[in-house]
């Protein structure tokens, strides 16, 4: 609701590799009145790595931060990454087991209830915002440009956990970019996976699946893609060129996060909502957007 | 077709993963949903519906050592489109967790990565991006991968040199370690 305070959970890359995302997520939930409460002395979720492991591990490494959000007094945990978000919501499900409940508190260092819940911001803008109240807010929309939005795996996935959108045809990010004036056309490979965290272990299979997505996107003439994950991001942008290098492809599709986008339409400039940082540079796009906008 | 033999059948095998998973692994009629949405079916040596059907046959030697369970993103699509409900990624989780314990893990620079990762997070409180990177290459004997990548990261306040740890890194460090007391690691 309006008005609410949310637990907010950045996440490691929102300090590193996706610090834009941290960025213009804090900006655009301020200007809808969104107040978020970063968790004090937040740790890592344990990510893909910790259930790989040991489910109680990857439990009570989300759990840290549930726990540190209820002692806060708030009720909502909202995060911009799926990936923190899948394991929020697994360790809150694993909770629900009394004895589990029991185990992560024995390995915890203040008291887990396991009674809050956990919300992607892009969730929190869609059904709380709004779609109507995002486009009233719109200053400078986003015409003339064809933007293919991008869900990627994790976030509506699967429907019981994830409670959110559809999990074979996602439209949040379709009908916010098209409340910002963007135009959306559809996109086929809006949920196929980027290849996810293995840019280490098994890089060229990670280029091959991010290449697909990108080749998609570009048959359907989209000038950028516009996705809410950054692992994801980094797949489709940070490694674009490899992908380049690997397919003999001469991509050069600017990927934003969604909420740099909000944040474009709403005003702010395009260094406000950290566009300078991304390796694909959209300086292209947001000169025929300008040009558009003077007519 | 490979025929079975029956003595083959590892009944303990199955039923552990069932236990671990919470998964009714029986419920698998073989429709081959989970390995027709797989993004990563085409690197997979045993396909997810086969290592279903080998898990409902006992055969715990070839599931727990077969590169898929490691190779698997856990994207959700099979658990997604399960037509029996089942949470497919769930039992690939589980299979990794049981090779793991097994000494049967096939995809070694997989599992280092996320034992690296979880290394940084157990010294740092935070993944430190960069520390990982560095270490995860050192250890794979090549320590230049990705090297290109920094110039695109560089100046633009995404990368750390040095890691900066959390307050409560004391306080993560000790769920590592009571975990490993309480599993008897």
């Amino acid at each position: 609701m309006k008005g609410d305070r949310y637990a907010y959970f950045p996440g490691c890359s929102q300090k590193g590799t996706a610090v834009e995302y941290g960025i213009s997520s804090r900006k655009v939930a301020e200007a809808l009145g969104v107040e978020l409460v970063e968790i004090e002395d937040w740790s890592c979720c344990g990510a893909t790595p910790a259930h790989t492991v040991d489910r109680l591990l990857s439990g009570a490494l989300a759990a840290r931060n549930l726990a540190t959000a209820e002692k806060m007094g708030l009720a909502t945990l909202v995060t911009p990454c799926p990936a923190c978000l899948v394991a929020s919501k697994n360790a809150l499900e694993l909770a629900q087991d009394d004895e589990s409940l029991k185990e992560l508190n024995e390995l915890l260092d203040l008291p887990f209830k396991a009674e809050i819940q956990a919300k992607s911001l892009l969730q929190i803008i869609f059904e709380e915002v709004g779609v109507d109240a995002l486009a009233q807010k719109v200053k400078k929309p986003l015409k003339g440009m064809r933007l293919a939005p991008y869900y990627g795996c994790l976030l509506t996935r699967p429907p019981e956990r994830a409670q959110f959108d559809d999990p074979e045809n996602p439209i949040s990010i379709d009908r916010i970019l098209e409340a910002l004036g963007a135009e959306v056309p559809d996109f086929p490979f809006k949920t196929e996976c980027c290849g996810a965290a293995f840019g280490l272990p098994k890089r060229d299979m990670v280029l091959t699946l991010s290449g697909k997505i990108l080749d998609m996107a570009q048959q359907i003439g989209a000038d950028g893609i516009v996705l809410a994950c950054s692992l994801c991001q980094q797949n489709l942008d940070l490694r674009q060129g490899q992908i380049n290098s690997h397919l003999g492809t001469n991509f050069e599709i600017p990927i934003f996060y969604i909420t740099q986008m909000i944040g474009l339409a709403f005003g702010f400039s395009s260094k406000e909502m950290g566009l300078d940082r991304h390796a694909v540079h959209p300086d292209k796009l947001l000169k025929k957007w300008e040009e558009k906008l003077k007519e | 077709m490979e025929i079975l033999d029956l003595a083959s059948i590892d009944r303990d095998f199955i039923k552990a993963v069932e236990e671990e998973s919470g998964q009714d692994i029986s419920l698998c009629y073989q429709c081959g949903n989970c390995t027709a949405g797989c993004p990563y079916a085409f690197a997979f040596d045993i396909p997810v519906h086969q290592i279903m059907r080998l898990i409902q046959v006992g055969q715990k030697e070839e599931v727990l050592r077969s590169h898929a369970i490691w190779l698997c993103a856990t994207c959700e699509t099979c658990t997604t489109r399960c037509p029996r409900n089942i949470d497919v990624a769930r039992v690939m989780d589980t299979l990794r967790i049981m090779a793991r314990r097994e000494g049967m893990v096939s995809e070694a620079g997989i599992r280092r990565f996320h034992d690296d990762f979880l290394d940084s997070v157990k010294r740092h409180g935070r993944v430190y991006e960069v520390g990982l990177l560095l270490k995860y290459n050192l250890q794979s004997g090549r320590p230049f991968a990705d090297a290109e990548l920094g110039p695109k990261l560089l100046g633009k306040g995404k990368l750390h040199y040095f890691p900066e740890n959390i307050k409560g890194v004391g306080a993560v460090k000790e769920i590592f370690e009571r975990f490993a007391k309480k599993r008897g690691l």
